[in-house]
C-alpha cells in the first residue's frame, strides 16, 4: 500500500496540471472566437513563421 | 452551446490540446467594431483581415468568426464609413457598431466566472469520485480513512469556491425571510460535509464528500447553460441597438457637422437628409418635404412638412433636405410620451411566475420538513445524534433537486438554440412558457404584417403613354411612391416618355414639360385632384385632363399569408388592430382572412383592447413594430417585434424576430408548448424519483454509492429528455 503515497499525489498533480491548463485558455480569451480559430487553424498564412 | 462546453480537466492532461499560441487578443483600444454578416471562411477572414492592414492608419484588425465581427484599432483620423468603404470594395457588407453598446458583451464576466468554478468543481468531484470507489469497493479500515481524509482536503477548499453562488443566492432569500432553491442546496451541502468530516474523524464508514461535489458539480452546469442562454441572447439584442449608431447633421455658422445624436442639445439646428429619420423632436425651420409617420402611428400615408411644423423623432424624411430646431432632446423625445402609457401598461399586467418557482415553492418546504422528520424520527427512536443527522443529510442528498436545477434550463437552453436557428430571438427568461398559453393572437399593421413599402395596384388600367410620363417623372424621384411607381413600369416593359426640365418640388412631386405641355406627378393638392382615403400619387398631363390617380397598397411581408393562417389552424383567434385609416386595414384584413379588425387605434386604444382581451381570461401575444405598439406589447402575456422595429419597441417586446420571414412565428407556438411539455415531464420524472428514493433515504438505506448513483443517473435523464426537443 505504500505505492498510495506516490500514487495520490501524482494524480492530483496530473489533475491540476488540466485544471491549471484550463484556466489558463479561459484567462487568454481561447473561448471567445470557437468557429474562427477552428478555421484559422486550416491557413496556410503563417506556417513559416508566427504572426508577428 | 457547442464550443463552450469545458474541457474535462481530469486526471488526464494528455487529453487536452496542447495549449497553442495564445489567440492573439482583441485589440486593446479597439475603436472601431464593424459588423461583417456575409463572412463565413477563412478565406474571408484572411482577406478582411489583410485587406484591413494594408490599408494606411489601421495598426492591426482582428475578425471574430463567431460573432461575425472585426475589431480593428486605428488612427484616430480613420473613421468607420471609411473602413466600411474599404470592406465594400473588398466585396464585405459592413455596417458599423455603437462599441459602447456591445461592451457589455465584450467582458462577460459572470460567465467566465461560473465556467472557472464549474471547471474546478469537476477537477475535484473526478478525484474524489476515484477515492469514492475505492472505498465502496472495500478498501481496509486504515485506507478508508486515509482516503476519506484525503477527500476532505480537496473537498472543504472546492465547495468554499465553487458553491459560492448557491451559498449567496440562498443569504440573499434568507435575509429577506424567504425560501428559494438555493437554500435547501445550500444546507444539503453544507449538512452533508459536516456529517461527513464527523463521520471521518470517528473513523466512519460514510461520507459523502463525493455526493457534496457532484451536486455542485451538475447544478453549476445548470446555472451555466442557464447563464449561456440569457448571454446569447443579450449580446444578439445588444447588437442590433448598436447597430442603430444615432448620428445628427448639426447645422453651425461655419457649416455642417456630423455629431452623436446624444451631444445635441435644444435650440440646435439639425439638418435631415432624404431617406434620414428625425434624430429628435423639433420645428420644422427650413425646407418643404413629406413625413412618413408610420412607425409612430401606423398611418401609411406621408404627411406633408413645411415650416413652421412640428416634427418628431422617429418620423422619416421623404423628399426634401429639412432643417429643424430641436425642441426636445434624448429621453424627452416622444418616446417620453409614451413612456406615462407603458408604465400603466406594465402596472395592469399580472406577474408571471415561471414553471420552475411554482416548483421551488412546493419543493423547498417539502424537503425541509422531510429532512427534520428524518431527524427527529431518528433520533427519538435510537437518541444517537449521529446516526439521525446522517440520515439527515442523506435525504438532503437525495431529495436535492439535480434534475429539477438542470431541468428548466436544459429545455430552454434547447428550446432557444432551435428558434434562434429559425430566426426568433429569446429575450426574456419566461417567455417561451408564456409563448406556450397564447389563445389570441393581435398583429399590428404597417411594418408588421405589410413591410412598410408601398406596392402599385392599379397599373393596367392606365394607358401606355401615360405609364411612360409616369415612369419618366417617377425616375427622377426616391420618393417611395415614385420608387414603386418606376420598378411597376420597368417590369412590364415600359420605355420612359422623352421629358424636358424634370425638376422635383420637395414636399409636393415632380414637373417637367411634354410635348409642351406641364405634366406633374405627385400630391393631390398640387395636381389639382381630389384626396382618396388610399396611399396614392396624382398625375396630371395638361390639357385639362382629369387628374390621374395611381393607388398603393403596402407590400404583404414575406410569410404574413402563411403566418396568419397557420396560428388560425392552430384555432388561436387572430386580431389585427392598426392606426392607419379604415379603407387600408379593410382590405388587408379581407385578403388575410382577419375577422376581426380596427383601424384607425390611437397607442391608448391598442393597449386598452389588449388590456380588455386579458380580462376575458385570453392569453394574448401581441406582434407590432411600432412606437405606437410599445403600451400594447407591454400589456399583452407576451409580444414579440420584428428586428427592423424602434429601438423602444424591441425593448418592450420579450422576443425579436430577426428576419423578415413572418413565417417562425406560428411555428415557435409550436416549439414553445413542446419545450414547456418537456419542462413538465421533467419535473415529473424528477418527483417519480424523489417519490422512490426518499423512503430508501429516511430508512437509513441510503449509502453514499446509492446516493451518488442516484444523483447521477435522474441528472442523465432530465437532460436526455430535454435533448428531445425538436
Amino acid at each position: 500500500m505504500l505505492v498510495l503515497s506516490w500514487l495520490i499525489p501524482i494524480s492530483l498533480f496530473l489533475g491540476g496540471l488540466g485544471l491549471a491548463a484550463f484556466i489558463y485558455t479561459v484567462r487568454s480569451n481561447q473561448y471567445d472566437d470557437p468557429e474562427g480559430d477552428a478555421r484559422r487553424i486550416l491557413s496556410d498564412e503563417w506556417d513559416h513563421h508566427p504572426k508577428p | 452551446m457547442t464550443a463552450h462546453m469545458p474541457a474535462s480537466a481530469a486526471a488526464c492532461p494528455g487529453c487536452l490540446a496542447t495549449p497553442m499560441e495564445p489567440a492573439a487578443e482583441t485589440p486593446k483600444d479597439a475603436r472601431i467594431a464593424l459588423s461583417l454578416p456575409t463572412i463565413h471562411c477563412q478565406a474571408c477572414i484572411s482577406a478582411v483581415e489583410n485587406g484591413l492592414a494594408a490599408h494606411p492608419g489601421v495598426h492591426s484588425a482582428r475578425v471574430n468568426l463567431t460573432l461575425k465581427r472585426v475589431m480593428v484599432d486605428a488612427e484616430p483620423a480613420l473613421t468607420a464609413p471609411d473602413l466600411v468603404d474599404v470592406l465594400a470594395g473588398l466585396g464585405y457588407e459592413a455596417h458599423e457598431l455603437d462599441t459602447g453598446a456591445l461592451r457589455a458583451t465584450e467582458t462577460d464576466r459572470t460567465g467566465r466566472d461560473l465556467l472557472m468554478r464549474l471547471a474546478v468543481a469537476g477537477f475535484a468531484s473526478m478525484n474524489v469520485m476515484l477515492l469514492s470507489v475505492s472505498v465502496w469497493a472495500g478498501a481496509g479500515e486504515a485506507t478508508r480513512d486515509l482516503f476519506h481524509w484525503i477527500s476532505a482536503a480537496i473537498t472543504i477548499p472546492t465547495i468554499a469556491f465553487s458553491a459560492r453562488p448557491f451559498f449567496r443566492n440562498a443569504w440573499a432569500a434568507l435575509s429577506v425571510r424567504r425560501l428559494n432553491m438555493d437554500v435547501p442546496i445550500t444546507l444539503a451541502i453544507l449538512l452533508a460535509l459536516v456529517t461527513s468530516l464527523w463521520e471521518t474523524a470517528l473513523s466512519g464508514q460514510h461520507a459523502y464528500f463525493d455526493a457534496a461535489l457532484t451536486l455542485t458539480f451538475f447544478l453549476l452546469i445548470g446555472r451555466y447553460l442557464d447563464h449561456r442562454t440569457r448571454a446569447v441572447a443579450r449580446s444578439a439584442a445588444e447588437e442590433l441597438a448598436a447597430l442603430e449608431v444615432p448620428r445628427a447633421s448639426l447645422v453651425t455658422e461655419t457649416g455642417e457637422r456630423d455629431i452623436p445624436v446624444a451631444e445635441l442639445a435644444v435650440g440646435d439646428l439639425i439638418r435631415v437628409r432624404p431617406g434620414g429619420r428625425m434624430p429628435v423632436d423639433g420645428v420644422i425651420t427650413e425646407g418643404r418635404s413629406e413625413l412618413d409617420r408610420s412607425l409612430l402611428t401606423g398611418e401609411t400615408l406621408p404627411v406633408f412638412a413645411e415650416p413652421g411644423r412640428a416634427a418628431s423623432a422617429g418620423e422619416v424624411n421623404l423628399t426634401g433636405p429639412l432643417t429643424i430646431r430641436a425642441s426636445a432632446v434624448g429621453q424627452d423625445t416622444s418616446l417620453h410620451r409614451m413612456a406615462d402609457l407603458v408604465a400603466i401598461a406594465e402596472s395592469g399586467r399580472s406577474r408571471y411566475t415561471s414553471l420552475a418557482d411554482q416548483a421551488a415553492k412546493l419543493y423547498a418546504p417539502g424537503v425541509h420538513i422531510l429532512a427534520a422528520l428524518a431527524f427527529v424520527g431518528w433520533y427519538v427512536y435510537s437518541f444517537d445524534l449521529r446516526t439521525a443527522l446522517n440520515i439527515a443529510a442523506a435525504v438532503l442528498i437525495i431529495t436535492c433537486p439535480c434534475a429539477l436545477g438542470l431541468a428548466v434550463p436544459a429545455v430552454t437552453t434547447a428550446a432557444s438554440g432551435r428558434l434562434f436557428r429559425r430566426g426568433l430571438l429569446i429575450k426574456h427568461a419566461t417567455a417561451l412558457e408564456r409563448l406556450a398559453e397564447v389563445d389570441t393572437v393581435v398583429f399590428d399593421k404597417t411594418g408588421t404584417l405589410t413591410e412598410g413599402t408601398p406596392e402599385l395596384t392599379n397599373l393596367h388600367e392606365f394607358q401606355p403613354q401615360t405609364l411612360a410620363v409616369a415612369f419618366a417623372l417617377a425616375r427622377g424621384s426616391s420618393h417611395p411612391l415614385s420608387m414603386s411607381i418606376a420598378e411597376a413600369a420597368q417590369a412590364i416593359g415600359t420605355a420612359p416618355a422623352q421629358l424636358q426640365d424634370i425638376a422635383e418640388v420637395p414636399g409636393y412631386g415632380t414637373e417637367a414639360t411634354w410635348q409642351g405641355r406641364r405634366v406633374r406627378l405627385g400630391r393631390a393638392s398640387w395636381v389639382g385632384a381630389e384626396q382618396g382615403d388610399q396611399t396614392a400619387a396624382y398625375l396630371s398631363v395638361g390639357d385639362g385632363a382629369a387628374p390621374q390617380a395611381f393607388r398603393f397598397t403596402d407590400a404583404l411581408r414575406v410569410g404574413a399569408e402563411q403566418a396568419v393562417q397557420k396560428l388560425q389552424a392552430q384555432s388561436k383567434h387572430v386580431l389585427l388592430i392598426s392606426g392607419d385609416n379604415t379603407k387600408p386595414v379593410e382590405i388587408l384584413a379581407t385578403r388575410l382572412g382577419i375577422a376581426d379588425w380596427q383601424a384607425e387605434a390611437l397607442p391608448e386604444d391598442k393597449a386598452a383592447r389588449i388590456a380588455e382581451l386579458t380580462e376575458q381570461g385570453r392569453r394574448v401575444l401581441m406582434v407590432g413594430d411600432g412606437l405606437n405598439d410599445t403600451a400594447a406589447l407591454t400589456a399583452a402575456h407576451v409580444s414579440i417585434s420584428p428586428a427592423s422595429a424602434l429601438d423602444a419597441a424591441r425593448v418592450a417586446s420579450d422576443i425579436v424576430l430577426l428576419g423578415r420571414d413572418l413565417t417562425p412565428i406560428a411555428e415557435s407556438c409550436v416549439t414553445a408548448k413542446r419545450g414547456t411539455k418537456r419542462i413538465r415531464e421533467n419535473f415529473q420524472i424528477a418527483t417519480f424519483y424523489n417519490i422512490m428514493a426518499v423512503p430508501l433515504a429516511a430508512a437509513g438505506y441510503a449509502t453514499p454509492l446509492i446516493a451518488a448513483l442516484a444523483m447521477s443517473i435522474s441528472s442523465i435523464i432530465v437532460s436526455l429528455n430535454a435533448l428531445r426537443l425538436k
